[in-house]
């Protein structure tokens, strides 16, 4: 059997409070293999948000181990951390999080800047994907110009173009209506059907169908973790 | 890379055209007062060198002591108690050069129907040496006209200019207290010494044809004042120390007994005016460095609220994998650019400001390569180094809290 894409093991993650160490995530075990689809769940403050930080290698957890594709990154330095960013992982925010000062195509290509790609092969590769979301006729335009839904399609698309092994997407729909949520959760299924692993955080029970397994979190702790039916797409 | 990142920082800069202008203005003004300066305190040090060149180098004026005669007492130079036998000892000393005893006053001089006033110097050949003062036209006078007394003058530019007008002088005849002199050259142009008297409204003449024709004197031989010129500027102390232990024994003075002379180092005085320009300039350039100074602290505040303003857009960039030193360049560069763009700007309006005012005054400018050099470099000492601490503070940022900033 091959490793899985990720795995933690007796994950904690504490932080220092007023009112002494509150422990945000209180060691948690957790194993994902690629090409999965996954959907976290819980209330706010259950601790999703906090493993989505450390397995986003935003942040480091305080014990346990987290090992990303065979390689243990719980206590990689800043700019190991920003290589694993830049390279394994993509993100998508439910603010899209994009930079308003630069076209689409510019925005799209960012991750290949850190990368290092050169300027002609950054382009290419930034309006391949922003082919693949839908959005070939808008390279040059500023976010400002487009809509919820096609911001988030710009996300994507940033999010894949230096091609990820690994998708987090942070409520990515919670800032759209419920037609454009489904347009964006089809776009992430398709992906996962090229094969991409995408972890989804959400707190809404229609989006997390979408994924084929449902990890759920209640104060730092998995409580659930149920493999599901794919919803087909356009289904309600 | 760093292409891709110039043309962010472009952009950058770009987006708040109004606040980088402001920004830039600081380096600007701070530059441009710096270039203005220099150029005007280096003008005003080269003004004084010149000056300063026209007087002659390594020179001591040797002046006569005072009398007093029924208690009215004559100040320097009042005294007989110098003669030329001095100066012809004088010149026989380690180290000098040459020595000009000088006998010279103001007189009223007379060519046909014009009449001037002006300083009539009574001197050896050596006078010429010792103040590197040539003749444009005709020749100088020599031993034999000094020995023979004849009545041949020298004519400085302006009061040739003032008797000839636009005549050459030269085989002309001028009468001083009634005497004819022939004129026999006009020497070269010195402009101003450094009290501001113009050096060019002289007449000179032999020494010996001064006494006996213009001046009078009831002491033949003796002399005022004499020129006495080192053969270097080490040579000097030594000269002067050796100077007086000669005139004191000559004067035969027991020790104990004043001086009846007075020894002048020309040379440290025009050093000191030299040093007083140089000090002036300095002076205005450290003024100036204040305004670059607060050009510089004007980029670091910017920076600064620049950083706070973007904290979102650095936490996306590092979640895309920005790394410290890449966001920490980013941020730098922006400084930079402003800082160089600023100082190229103000580079300009200073040299225009600069030659502007060398057309419309009669000021003396000198603008360097290396005070233009000097001034760029500091500029973009100032980016780098105001621009360090708010790049710093912006790759320290934690990228989970920068992404919650709104």
């Amino acid at each position: 059997m091959p490793p899985p894409l990720l795995r933690v093991a007796a994950l904690g993650k504490s932080y220092a409070t007023a009112a002494g160490p509150f422990a945000a995530l209180g060691g948690i075990d957790l194993s994902i293999e690629a090409g999965e689809f996954v959907a976290i769940m819980g209330q706010s403050g259950s601790g999703k948000s906090t493993l989505m930080n450390v397995l986003g290698c935003l942040d480091t957890p305080t014990s346990g181990d987290y090992f990303l594709l065979g390689r243990n990154v719980a206590h990689l330095g800043h700019d190991e951390l920003a290589a694993l960013r830049n390279r394994s992982i993509g993100f998508v925010f439910q603010g899209f999080n994009l930079l308003q000062r630069m076209t689409l195509t510019d925005n799209v290509a960012l991750p290949l800047v850190y990368a290092g790609v050169e300027r002609a092969q950054r382009r290419l590769r930034a309006q391949q994907a922003l082919d693949r979301v839908g959005l070939a006729g808008y390279f040059d335009s500023l976010p400002s110009r487009i809509s919820g839904g096609q911001q988030q399609r710009v996300a994507i698309a940033r999010a894949v173009v230096n091609s990820p092994a690994l998708i987090l997407a942070d409520e990515p729909t919670g800032n759209l209506d419920s037609h454009t949520s489904e347009e964006i959760m089809d776009l992430f299924s398709e992906l996962n059907r090229a094969g991409i692993t995408i972890v989804l955080v959400t707190h809404e029970a229609d989006i997390a169908a979408y994924a084929r397994r449902q990890v759920r979190f209640l104060d730092g702790l998995i409580v659930s973790d149920v493999a599901t039916a794919a919803r087909a797409p356009g289904e309600c | 890379m760093l292409k891709a990142m110039l043309g962010e920082a472009w952009q950058a800069m770009g987006a708040n055209r109004m606040r980088t202008a402001l920004t830039m203005l600081g380096m600007v003004i701070g530059v441009g007062s710096v270039v203005l300066m220099m150029a005007i305190g280096q003008g005003a040090q080269y003004a004084v060198a010149q000056t300063i060149s026209t007087m002659g180098s390594n020179l001591y004026i040797v002046i006569s002591g005072s009398t007093s005669s029924g208690g009215l007492r004559s100040g320097g130079g009042g005294g007989p108690s110098l003669n030329v036998a001095d100066a012809e000892a004088i010149a026989q000393l380690d180290g000098v050069s040459h020595v000009a005893p000088v006998h010279q006053g103001r007189q009223q001089l007379v060519h046909g129907a014009n009449n001037w006033s002006a300083t009539v110097v009574g001197t050896t050949p050596a006078y010429f040496d010792a103040r590197a003062w040539a003749v444009t036209n005709g020749y100088l006078f020599g031993d034999s006209d000094l020995r023979s007394a004849t009545r041949v003058a020298l004519i400085g530019q302006t009061t040739a200019a003032n008797l000839f007008g636009s005549d050459d002088p030269v085989g002309k005849t001028i009468r001083i207290q009634q005497s004819p002199f022939l004129v026999i050259g006009v020497l070269a142009k010195k402009g101003q010494n450094l009290d501001g008297r113009d050096q060019d409204d002289t007449v000179i003449v032999p020494l010996s044809t001064a006494q006996r024709k213009v001046f009078g004197t009831p002491f033949p031989g003796s002399v005022r004042v004499m020129l006495v010129q080192a053969v270097s500027a080490e040579a000097m102390p030594g000269v002067e120390t050796s100077m007086i232990a000669l005139l004191r024994q000559r004067h035969r003075l027991r020790a104990g007994q004043d001086n009846d002379f007075y020894v002048r180092n020309l040379t440290a005085a025009a050093d000191s005016a030299a040093e007083t320009t140089r000090v002036m300039s300095l002076l205005l350039g450290a003024i100036a460095s204040v305004s670059l100074l607060v050009g510089g602290i004007g980029i670091m505040n910017i920076m600064l609220v620049s950083v706070t303003e973007r904290t979102r857009e650095i936490g996306i960039r590092m979640a895309i994998g920005a790394r410290q030193t890449d966001i920490r360049s980013q941020f730098l560069l922006e400084a930079l650019m402003i800082s160089i763009a600023g100082c190229l700007i103000g580079l300009l309006l200073g040299i225009g400001g600069a030659l502007l005012i060398n057309a419309i005054s009669d000021m003396v400018i000198v603008i360097s390569g290396g005070s233009v050099l000097v001034a760029f470099g500091v500029a973009a000492g100032i980016g780098i180094f105001f621009g360090f601490y708010p790049a710093r503070r912006a790759a320290a940022l934690d990228p989970i809290e920068a992404l919650r900033h709104q």
